[in-house]
């Protein structure tokens, strides 16, 4: 097992979902309770990163952020780095990545609360913000816990992207998945069977927590 | 509201902190980006820097022709080890490298397939030609020659025997020299051409059988070490250490040639 891989794959899921986490709430309950032109423009482009092949987004990012021109010039003369072949690289192209598994179940959450009871808070005088933190989050929490769950686990487990715009650099870049393929490379079948089958074993116990969560939240709304 | 705005800041420093902290203080060992087949002579050589001076190094490993396109998007190498002398004359040209470079080893091509397959290997590669025609080849594996040297080599070889075209369908890439042998040795190609330096791995050791070719077949496999601009004094003592004897006595065990 390759701590040092296992370690930073958790620290860029952590750092990942420290970023979602807002930006689903928001996202999410906007798109569930507004209307608004440009709508289903909006959720075209966020819900992109799941029929889009990583190469793609790849791709892009590395054009973007090349310290030989345009924004990635501009970073690298203003803040001395860019956002390719390091750790807030990866952070940038897993938060775009995770956008649609973060929004979408939260959106379903917010959009399940019904609109008589958000109205009854405020007509008695709550503030949208004291709604949002007394009456909509406490309903829509199981699916906001699923969608982070998720989120961890997807960017645990990306390949593609990582490699291409982090360049499998121990201790920078290297996570976990790409560890094992580079095991793989090194004939090193030992440790690429260790790491596959923690990651295995992960992934299950990561979807069977969501099926449960989802199972309780159905059982509580009946 | 002064409480929550400092709730805010503390946040956002939280968050600034984990952000930029460099993970387990690694951030200071210098990366060194090299070609995939020097890996098991590389680590050892890395060892033995670590020994006699107590520096360690992180390494990279990718094809050359991979990782000179990152280093010309800003990879934050600092020594580059290049399987072949035009990657390294390419980043010169365009500014990325300091002072002048240095072949350190030649490399060599293998034939090399698992233990328990029936193709003949010879250098003449006559009995690949007859396990394709009596249709008992089905895949054999090179690494990409797009961008990976030891695969130019190996196409060199494949057309200087007039096998290149029948070859052609039956042809796996590997990303890197690595990756081929890699498919090479599981079975998942009947042979492959690769790095004569991965044949070699202790790893694969009584799992596969190979066969050193002839340097004459192909241009020589010119291991190249290039300093780059933001090289610090440990890739600067690498570099020198990597052209010493105890070096040198280790490239050669794992099948180099030396200049």
């Amino acid at each position: 097992m390759d701590w040092q891989a296992l370690a930073l794959s958790v620290k860029l899921s952590s750092v990942t979902l420290l970023f979602l986490l807002p930006i689903g709430i928001l996202l999410g309950r906007w798109l569930a309770y507004r209307q608004f032109w440009g709508k289903s423009l909006l959720q075209t482009l966020l819900a992109l990163p799941l029929v889009l092949p990583p190469t793609v987004l790849g791709y892009y990012l590395l054009v973007a952020f090349s310290p030989n021109q345009g924004l990635g010039l501009w970073l690298v003369n203003t803040f001395g780095t860019t956002l390719i072949f390091n750790f807030q690289g990866l952070v940038l192209a897993s938060i775009i990545f995770n956008l649609p598994f973060a929004i979408h179940p939260m959106q379903r959450a917010f959009a399940a609360i019904p609109r008589e009871i958000r109205e009854a808070a405020a007509c008695c005088g709550m503030r949208p913000s004291l709604v949002l933190w007394k009456i909509e989050l406490p309903l829509a929490w199981p699916g906001i816990v699923s969608a982070m769950v998720i989120c961890f686990a997807h960017t645990l487990g990306e390949f593609g992207i990582v490699l291409m715009v982090g360049g499998n650099i121990p201790a920078e870049t290297q996570t976990i998945a790409i560890a094992i393929y580079d095991r793989v490379q090194s004939f090193d079948d030992h440790a690429a069977a260790v790491m596959s089958f923690s990651l295995l074993l992960f992934s299950m116990l990561t979807i069977s927590f969501t099926y449960w969560l989802s199972a309780r939240s159905e059982r509580t709304h009946d | 509201m002064k409480l929550s705005l400092l709730k805010n800041r503390l946040a956002l420093s939280y968050l600034l902190l984990i952000l930029f902290t460099p993970i387990l203080s690694a951030a200071e060992i210098p990366v060194i980006a090299a070609a995939s087949n020097i890996k098991f002579a590389l680590e050892d050589i890395a060892t033995a820097f670590h020994q006699e001076t107590g520096k360690s190094l992180r390494i990279s490993y990718s094809s050359s022709g991979n990782i000179t396109r990152q280093i010309q998007q800003g990879g934050p190498f600092e020594l580059f080890l290049s399987a072949n002398a035009q990657y390294v004359e390419q980043l010169h040209q365009q500014h990325k490298t300091l002072d002048q470079d240095k072949v350190f080893a030649l490399g060599r091509l293998a034939l090399l397939s698992p233990i328990n397959s029936k193709v003949i290997l010879d250098e003449q590669l006559t009995g690949l030609k007859q396990a394709l025609q009596a249709g008992k080849l089905q895949r054999i594996a090179i690494a990409n020659p797009k961008h990976a040297p030891f695969g130019i080599a190996a196409r060199e070889v494949l057309q200087k025997q007039q096998l290149w075209d029948t070859i052609l369908p039956h042809l796996i890439l590997g990303e890197n020299a690595a990756q081929a042998t890699q498919f090479a040795s599981s079975g998942a190609a009947q042979v492959g051409l690769v790095s004569y330096s991965l044949a070699l791995a202790p790893a694969l050791k009584n799992r596969v059988r190979y066969l050193l070719i002839p340097s004459s077949l192909h241009q020589p496999l010119q291991q190249t070490a290039v300093l780059l601009n933001n090289a610090g004094d440990t890739a600067k003592l690498f570099f020198h250490y990597l052209q010493q004897e105890k070096a040198r006595g280790i490239l050669s065990r794992h099948g180099y040639t030396l200049p």
